[in-house]
């Protein structure tokens, strides 16, 4: 019933479930076996920033358009591409709609003759 | 109780629509009663549904004539082809009703505080009514500009493509002098004037499920309507999925040239998972990131159901794999809806509490926001297709099948998963996590109807991840046998072919 069958393979979350909590039973007993001279709000724990002055917390969070600021920059020329066509004009999407369906119509001509 | 199960097909339209009328009136009572109302409404709507699914299971077909003297008299005596409104339900439209009432009483419950056409002209008015409420919908807060111009946009793609259904209804009522899919589907010669018919439904119904290059409307509307509507405009965007499978497979496809459809499926599918995704890691408005992911997720649908489709012809590959793939996509529609419905829910909590929908003004809301912190990580794990939950089964589906097809695809189809697993955790990572913000000390939980609403969708999502194999051969298998097996649907009118 829960299984999941298809083709030549299964899938089985309960058994899949079972597995993970063996293994987070395994992972705990095995972190708990670790550094025990860990001491939580000691200068062990403060922030470092190679001797910098660290700034206050609300300024350390990074905001969301910092996040993946690589990614999105070495891949500058396909979103410059993919933007242009999202003018947010609604003439615009009509104008795709007419362009696909003179296409699309094309095609299954084509396909059918 | 037989007469319930037997008006059944008529009641579940009817209610919702005396309802809606109904409600200005009741309003006048009180909030509560209006609220009352809603719910007793809709719970018996999901109930009737629920009552039909059951004898649609175990009896097969069910056929609803208006004004026929028994309701399953399709064929007047004397008549060829049938000739009244008629509604026609099969494993596929009743695995759409389902989705349809279960997502939005969800909904209703949520916004406390804050089909099945069997001819081609049913068809159309009622994607016309889902299609009008839906831009009243998302332009329900009038207050907003960008409200009414969420609501103006969807308005026009949905009457440009409604022009266009209608045009092609007319070509093939002009040919064949009927309506109903079934006697189309029996009496049509796949003339070039058919495909150009096939071509405007296509293109139409691709343009209202937000299909790339037709998506640029849905972040538009999606971003401004209120996530207690979200789920009904989602819901309208797959019903006319629900229509493109019904035309490509139950009207066309016992004769064409499957192959070439289905390929045609699959490139606006995987455009649709490619573009959707890049576009969407990109966003810094948490509600228009979402719209994109849900470009994303429709063009999985489509992949699944394209792959089957381009086997269709191929008896071995579609018993080997082909009937796997559209499993896959038929099981991700229910699956996504229920998801994303919930994501759009967590996002509008947000904004709800904050007054903002910008990502890189938040902050640390996981503190005082617990409870939308669980449900959103529950949603955004299982868009990404992350095991035990519901995404991870209707994908592997479609990763297993479409890697026996084209291993291109599969890796693409990963591909895809993966940036939107970045995607969410972008979004979590910056909404959620990180220090205490000063403007949002005082933000507190959203109210508990807010929290039910999420929690039935979220529980949602755990059920159909943690039991697959009950939702593919109870609700899925049925959908994909009606849309494979045309006969069936055909004969239900028209009678068996001796």
């Amino acid at each position: 019933m829960s299984a999941l069958t298809y083709g030549y393979a299964v899938w089985a979350p309960i058994v899949w479930i079972i597995a993970m909590v063996v293994i987070g039973i395994m992972v705990f007993i095995w972190r708990n076996r670790g550094q025990k001279s860990y001491k939580q709000g000691t200068a062990q724990t403060d922030v470092f920033l190679s001797g910098n002055k660290v700034p206050p917390e609300e300024q350390r969070h990074v905001k969301a358009a910092n996040i993946y600021w690589g990614f999105f920059e070495s891949l500058k020329g396909l979103y410059d591409a993919m933007m242009k066509p999202h003018t947010g004009i609604v003439n615009d999407y009509i104008i795709w709609f007419v362009a696909v369906l003179a296409v699309t119509i094309l095609i299954l001509v084509l396909a059918s003759l | 109780m037989d007469s319930l199960i037997y008006h059944s097909p008529a009641l579940i339209v009817a209610l919702p629509l005396v309802a809606a009328f109904a409600i200005p009136l009741i309003s006048r009572a009180g909030y509560r009663v209006r609220s009352t109302f809603s719910l007793v409404i809709l719970g018996l709507v999901t109930f009737l549904v629920a009552v039909l699914a059951v004898d649609v299971h175990t009896v097969g077909i069910r056929v609803y004539t208006f004004g026929a003297t028994a309701a399953e008299l399709a064929l007047p005596g004397g008549y060829m082809v049938p000739v009244r409104i008629m509604f026609q339900v099969d494993g596929m439209s009743i695995f759409m009703g389902i989705i349809i009432t279960t997502v939005t009483l969800a909904a209703l419950i949520y916004s406390i505080h804050f089909m099945k056409a069997g001819d081609m002209f049913n068809l159309f008015v009622f994607l016309e009514i889902a299609s009008i409420a839906g831009a009243g919908l998302a332009a329900y807060r009038t207050n907003m500009a960008d409200a009414l111009e969420g609501g103006f946009k969807y308005i026009v793609v949905s009457a440009i493509s409604a022009l266009m259904v209608l045009f092609a209804i007319g070509i093939l009522y002009s040919q064949y002098n009927v309506l109903s899919i079934a006697a189309l589907a029996n009496y049509m010669q796949y003339t070039t004037l058919d495909m150009i018919a096939l071509g405007l439904l296509g293109g139409a119904f691709v343009m209202k499920l937000a299909g790339v290059p037709l998506h640029m409307w849905a972040p538009d509307t999606y971003t401004v309507a209120p996530a207690g509507t979200t789920p009904m405009i989602l819901a309208a965007s797959y019903t006319s999925m629900y229509a493109l499978y019904r035309i490509t497979f139950t009207l066309y496809g016992a004769h064409i040239d499957s192959t070439a459809i289905g390929w045609i499926v699959i490139v606006v599918g995987v455009l649709s998972m490619f573009v959707g995704v890049m576009m969407a890691v990109h966003q810094t408005d948490i509600k228009r990131m979402m719209a994109y992911h849900a470009i994303s997720q429709g063009g999985y649908m489509l992949l699944g159901v394209g792959v089957g489709l381009a086997v269709l012809a191929n008896p071995v590959a579609l018993a080997s794999y082909g009937r796997d793939a559209i499993n896959g996509g038929v099981f991700h529609i229910i699956n996504h809806v229920f998801y994303k419905a919930l994501l759009f829910m967590t996002a509008e909590a947000i904004f709800f509490r904050i007054g903002t929908r910008d990502t890189n003004k938040m902050g640390g809301l996981a503190r005082n926001m617990k409870w939308t912190a669980v449900f959103y990580i529950i949603g955004a794990l299982a868009i990404s297709g992350i095991p035990p939950l519901n995404g991870f089964a209707s994908k592997l589906l479609i990763y297993e099948t479409v890697l026996q097809f084209n291993p291109v695809l599969a890796v693409i189809a990963m591909f895809v998963s993966l940036v939107t697993l970045a995607s969410f955790a972008k979004v979590f990572y910056s909404a959620f996590t990180g220090p205490e913000m000063p403007a949002y000390r005082e933000v507190r939980e959203v109210p508990k109807s807010m929290i039910i609403g999420m929690a039935i969708l979220a529980a949602c999502v755990i059920f159909f991840g943690i039991f697959p194999g009950l939702i593919v051969d109870n609700l899925v298998a049925p959908a994909t046998e009606a849309l494979i097996n045309q006969a069936p649907y055909i004969n239900a009118v028209m009678g068996a072919v001796p």
